[in-house]
């Protein structure tokens, strides 16, 4: 199945019944598979919005209402969303948000490209907010992220980005879905816009026009941010154990990154991977971990260099980062990979 | 003794913020009443974006979500098609609705989305200190259009109502005013019936309402009254601009 059909499937099977979007290249699939499929489930909802300004903010409106709502764009329309992101996050609406990156800034290209890293995971529009960000790195990963998205953005009630590439919407994998969520089933919200039938009237609002009530209401979003970190930090370790240089990649580039380990564990390079799997929250603790006792980092993004920044962060200079990447849309193979990785080993005199 | 006054179940006891003369308060007021009557309290669902249309959400006693600035019908939408048998308005300035909030109206108007506007006309930015509106009438002073609006420099007032009127998918457009104890009667029928379309499932409906701003105007709240009948009505007149009625099969 196609990376875009998957995340499509994925969430009706998560019980979402509404899909609000405007086309975009390389995730047209996804828009289109919604308008066929959630014709045919009942209450279903699709709606080709006359901007992704007007998307996300159909998505708003879906989300105050109690609903499971999921939007998806690309580089240049996911700018366009962010006003929207960040009243989502400042009213704590749950809702999920597909980003099929490309090669940008501007209109870029639409090759696949890891260029929005910054934007997804320091919030992306104004304000001083934190979105759950999972980059996956295969066609399973989507649809398993896709239902962990939804259960996450209705327990926090956080926005929550699955942040891919065009190589991951247009690929085409086997995917075995989770079991399927009963709308009927999900858990009922008490915070909902219904009419204020048998209750006193409700407002969900961003508004607080006292620095004292905004300030608290900032507070609050930070500790549920720092809880967030606690529990639903995700990441991947893949032959870390003897290894002397880690190499840190996410999303697509993690999967370039395991080939070209593969070729230099061949050569008996001990070479290992993180890879983050939540963006927001950072593996920080495990990479920190790690730097007890390897002290070689590698971060390869397809990218000139955005999450190389967080790796700094989380060691803390207890470390040697080298940074690779290849932004605008290249695709390197493994074995491009393979050869600067064994340069810096041997560089470092690691062997 | 019988009680011939008092206040609508659906307005807080809050006592009203806006300036001396502001049409907000009265409109409220007028929205309250007429959801009262109706019976909606239970069912209804305001939306007001940025402005000082925002702050309705601390006077109306009803479930209210906030919008961006401009976004409201957007949001509308995705609040009416998640719960149909809901009454969904939004209640929104000049600057939010005919400047910024453009295309999100216009395209919700030609889906024919079942929902009703509010559409609060005073002709300046209030909240942000009475700038040019896209709704100031030409000669109109503000502080950014400093001895009038001129047509050379500002361009035209945009009559969005009429826009709305063009749309297939709109059902019922009226133009009220808030300058004379008649035109404030007027403007709750008016209300009501957008209501009543909306109920019906007959498609979008707006109520535009020429209401007055004398703080941002530099005038009394008798001239501002003055100054709707004489000058603004002019540029934008009262009156139906659209009503299919039950024309349209209601499904």
């Amino acid at each position: 199945m196609r990376g875009n059909h998957t995340v499509a499937e994925a969430a009706v099977r998560a019980g979402c019944r509404y899909y609000f979007g405007y086309p975009i290249t390389p995730q047209n699939e996804t828009p289109e598979y919604m308008a066929e499929r959630l014709f045919k489930v009942e209450g279903g909802v699709f709606i080709q919005a006359e901007s992704e300004i007007a998307a996300i903010n159909m998505v708003i409106g879906a989300s105050m209402a109690g609903a499971r709502v999921m939007t998806s764009s690309s580089s240049p329309g996911i700018s366009l969303k962010q006003e929207g992101i960040s009243f989502l996050s400042a009213l704590e609406l749950p809702a999920v948000i597909v980003n099929m990156s490309r090669g940008s800034p501007g209109l870029g290209n639409i090759a696949p490209a890891q260029s929005d890293y910054f934007q997804a995971t320091r919030g992306g529009g104004h304000g001083d907010y934190r979105n759950i960000v999972f980059g996956p790195s295969s066609g399973q990963e989507l649809a398993n992220l896709t239902f962990e998205g939804f259960d996450l953005a209705d327990k926090y009630r956080i926005p929550v980005m699955l942040l891919g590439d065009g190589m991951l919407g247009q690929m085409m994998e086997p995917v075995e879905f989770p079991p399927e969520i009963s709308v009927k089933k999900l858990p009922h919200k008490e915070w909902v816009l219904s009419g204020a039938k048998g209750r006193p009237s409700r407002i969900l609002r961003s508004l607080f026009l006292d620095p004292i009530e905004e300030e608290e209401h900032n507070w609050k979003l930070m500790r549920k941010y720092e809880k967030i970190a606690r529990e639903e930090t995700r990441w991947e370790s893949f032959q870390c154990d003897d290894a002397k240089m880690i190499v840190v990649a996410f999303g697509i580039g993690a999967r370039i990154a395991k080939g070209a380990i593969k070729r230099v564990r061949e050569e008996g390079l001990r070479v290992g991977l993180i890879r983050p799997i939540s963006l927001w929250p950072f593996p920080s603790k495990s990479i920190k971990e790690l730097s007890k006792k390897v002290k070689h980092f590698f971060v390869f993004e397809l990218n000139m260099g955005q999450m190389v920044e967080d790796v700094k962060l989380a060691l803390e200079g207890s470390g040697e980062v080298h940074f690779y990447g290849r932004p605008g849309g290249i695709i390197p193979p493994p074995m491009e990979l393979a050869r600067v990785i064994s340069s810096q080993y041997y560089q470092r005199k690691l062997r | 003794m019988k009680k011939v006054f008092t206040r609508p179940r659906s307005l807080k006891q809050t006592p009203f913020h806006y300036c001396p003369g502001c049409g907000h308060s009265l409109l409220h007021r007028l929205i309250g009443e007429v959801i009262d009557e109706m019976d909606l309290r239970e069912k209804i669902i305001g939306v007001p974006p940025a402005g000082c249309a925002v702050l309705a959400y601390n006077y109306l006693d009803i479930d209210m979500g906030e919008a961006a600035h401009g976004r409201a019908a957007a949001l509308a939408t995705g609040l009416k098609r998640a719960l149909p048998d809901r009454l969904i308005f939004t209640y929104q300035g000049d600057g939010d609705i005919a400047a910024i909030g453009t295309a999100e109206t216009i395209h919700a108007a030609a889906r024919g989305e079942k929902i009703t506007t509010i559409f609060v006309n005073n002709a300046v930015y209030g909240m942000t200190g009475g700038q040019m509106a896209p709704t100031t009438v030409l000669g109109q002073s503000t502080t950014t259009s400093p001895g009038g609006r001129k047509e050379q420099r500002d361009g035209y007032p945009i009559k969005l109502s009429e826009m709305l009127a063009l749309a297939q998918g709109s059902a019922y457009i009226e133009r009220t005013a808030l300058n004379s104890p008649s035109n404030v009667l007027k403007t709750k029928k008016a209300i009501a019936k957008a209501f009543r379309i909306q109920l019906d499932g007959v498609g979008f409906s707006l109520v535009e309402v020429l209401s007055p701003c004398p703080t941002n105007w530099r005038m009394s709240p008798v001239e501002s009254w003055k100054w709707i009948g004489e000058v603004m009505t002019t540029s934008f007149p009262l009156g139906v601009l659209k009503d299919v009625g039950d024309k349209r099969d209601a499904d």
